[in-house]
């Protein structure tokens, strides 16, 4: 089992009152499964993929990640799980604007070490398989939505991680380039990547194989039965 | 992250804040600035106020009534002290380790007149042919005063170039008359020039006789005396008996003044070595201040930089969450900002050393102030920014580092 929560609970402090996001969640995802996470505003789904990305931990329950308990990780072994096991894709792109194409994808490697020799192979390799090879020395500014969400996916996928998930990754595109985007996620599942789709989209959902639905900081449905 | 890593791309987000970085350093340039260019114009002063006294003559030890010095002095105890005596001189002149005994008395007069042109304040010395020597003379016309001259007390004078100046443009001194309170007195030399020492002329004199001075000025008394009294300038045989030489002249005077061991000197016994010793308490105080000033205005460029990094760090909330969400750590953020700040005040430090260097060498350029930068003074100032950057840097960077990443990523 690669991901596997028992019964996690999110709750935030705003002012006075006590937000209570995620309301006890059992979650199983297997290697490989590729997945949608939906629900609408307000759900959790949100708070969900933080907890899931090792983003947040959570107020109560348990989390093992690849059979890690991650909940009584510290900062710095969070940080290098987010580094190594897991790639994140935002609906907002979230590019670096002051440098290239190639800077911003190579920046996880970095942070994980990785000589500048190595990095420029990598990247070049990655950024040919997201098909933005010709791409590799613009800024972000000087590619369209489409391209910038692909520089994301290269991001996501440099340090060969685990488990990607991707939230609203269609959000800021039109539908056709919308489509592209999602094409690029199926063929990635198809090579053995997990992915985990967060959106509130049913459209983006069906792409998934398998969704879980989440209603009031809760499962609705999509778990397997344990 | 590897350190080349970082230090590149701490230096490329300045680059592209080109204007920004630049308006941010320039309190630290101007901090470091100032310390470069006082450091080497003080440098410089002390380079060339230590060739003025070694001109003083350099073995020359002073006997007086008092010790110099720049801190305080008890004057109602020395005035209570009892006088040097021309038997003191004698004495001393017989000690084993010193060559040449010159006693004198000074008092400054208003002003020297000749054929209605007139010299103001000038000093007049009554001393002994020796003066010459103890003091360093060189004779530019006609003679020293001589040893017939003292014991004749005769009415005659040496001049110096300030008097020469003021009263002789276009005639020989030497052979006219002066006019000296009330008595006409011989010129028969003219002193060669010794320039001004911290600031006073040492040409601004007459040279008389001692015996016939004390002809002419009344004994000072009370406060008077303690400065106008007798001094006694003595040379020792050798440079390499000067220390000898004071001991001697120690044991001798407290001998002759009848001091038990357990008393302290009832007169001073000066040289070289004090009067740099007050030059420094006087220079010291003022680099104090400088550096003070300096470091207020380093201070000022911290603030700066501290504020441009807080800035920096809410401009850059987003970016910090991504870093943070794609596996930079605590640290890894943490070393990125302090490494902006100090990179910043790095640069100000250098451009600062370059600028202070520069405005050092336009004074001496256009000034008598000669600049000295030693290599020290350049390390100070770049690590002085450096010390800046990582003090002021510290508190954005570490704001930066506690940044929660999913509130950074939702930041707009």
């Amino acid at each position: 089992m690669l991901i596997h929560t028992e019964n996690i609970t999110k709750h935030y402090k705003i002012g006075n009152y006590v937000v209570e996001a995620l309301r006890g969640v059992s979650i199983d995802i297997e290697k490989g499964e590729y997945i949608a996470i939906t629900g609408p505003s307000g759900s959790g789904k949100s708070t969900m993929m933080h907890l899931l990305g090792c983003l947040d931990t959570p107020t109560s329950g348990k989390y093992f990640l690849s059979g890690v308990d991650v909940t009584s990780l510290t900062d710095l072994e969070l940080s290098r799980l987010r580094n190594r096991e897991i790639g994140f894709v935002f609906q907002t792109f979230n590019l670096l604007p002051r440098i290239s194409v190639t800077k911003n994808v190579e920046l996880p490697l970095m942070y994980a070490g990785v000589s500048a020799k190595e990095r420029a192979k990598q990247t070049e390799s990655i950024l040919e398989r997201v098909g933005l090879g010709h791409r590799k020395n613009h800024r972000p500014n000087e590619l369209s939505g489409g391209e910038m969400q692909r520089v994301a996916v290269a991001r996501a996928l440099i340090n060969n991680p685990e488990v990607v998930f991707a939230d609203e990754p269609t959000g800021n595109l039109d539908s056709k380039t919308g489509k592209e985007i999602m094409a690029l996620f199926n063929d990635l599942a198809k090579e053995g990547n997990t992915i985990i789709l967060v959106t509130h989209d049913a459209t983006v959902a069906n792409y998934a194989k398998r969704q879980l639905k989440m209603l009031d900081g809760k499962l609705q449905e999509g778990n397997y039965v344990v | 992250m590897s350190f080349k890593d970082l230090i590149k791309s701490s230096l490329n987000i300045l680059k592209t804040n080109r204007l920004r970085s630049f308006l941010t350093i320039l309190g630290n340039v101007i901090g470091v600035m100032t310390i470069i260019a006082i450091l080497a114009l003080i440098q410089g002063m002390n380079n060339s106020v230590e060739q003025q006294i070694q001109s003083l003559g350099s073995n020359t030890i002073f006997v007086q009534r008092f010790s110099w010095g720049a801190g305080r002095m008890d004057f109602s105890e020395i005035a209570k002290r009892k006088e040097l005596t021309l038997d003191d001189a004698w004495a001393i002149a017989r000690l084993p380790a010193v060559d040449k005994v010159a006693p004198q008395k000074s008092s400054e007069i208003a002003s020297l007149n000749y054929m209605g042109k007139s010299a103001k304040e000038v000093e007049v010395v009554g001393s002994t042919p020796d003066l010459q020597y103890t003091t360093n003379y060189t004779i530019d016309a006609g003679r020293f005063i001589n040893q017939e001259d003292y014991n004749r007390k005769q009415s005659v004078c040496v001049i110096g170039g300030y008097v020469v100046d003021n009263l002789f443009t276009t005639e020989d001194p030497v052979g006219k008359y002066l006019n000296v309170r009330g008595k006409r007195m011989l010129i028969v030399g003219v002193l060669g020039r010794k320039g001004s020492f911290l600031g006073n002329s040492q040409d601004q004199l007459i040279i008389i006789p001692l015996t016939t001075y004390e002809k002419i000025f009344p004994k000072p008394t009370g406060m008077q005396a303690v400065f106008r009294g007798l001094s006694i300038q003595v040379l020792p045989k050798s440079s390499k008996q000067l220390e000898q030489a004071i001991d001697q002249i120690r044991e001798l005077m407290r001998r002759r003044h009848g001091l038990s061991y357990d008393k302290p000197d009832d007169f001073g016994i000066n040289t070289q070595e004090s009067l740099r010793q007050i030059y420094k308490n006087i220079t010291n105080i003022a680099f104090i201040v400088m550096i003070g000033v300096a470091a207020i205005s380093l201070l000022v460029g911290g603030i700066g930089i501290m504020n441009i990094m807080l800035v920096s760090v809410s401009e850059r909330t987003k970016e910090i969450g991504l870093r943070k969400a794609i596996g930079a750590s605590h640290r890894n953020i943490l070393y990125q900002f302090l490494f902006e700040a100090v990179a910043l005040s790095i640069i100000g430090g250098l451009l600062g050393t370059g600028f202070g260097l520069g405005i050092a060498k336009l004074v001496s350029i256009i000034s008598p102030l000669k600049a000295a930068a030693p290599v020290w003074t350049v390390i100070l100032g770049i690590g002085f920014s450096a010390a800046v950057g990582i003090f002021f840097g510290i508190y954005p960077a570490n704001r930066a580092a506690q940044l929660n990443p999913i509130d950074a990523l939702r930041y707009e």
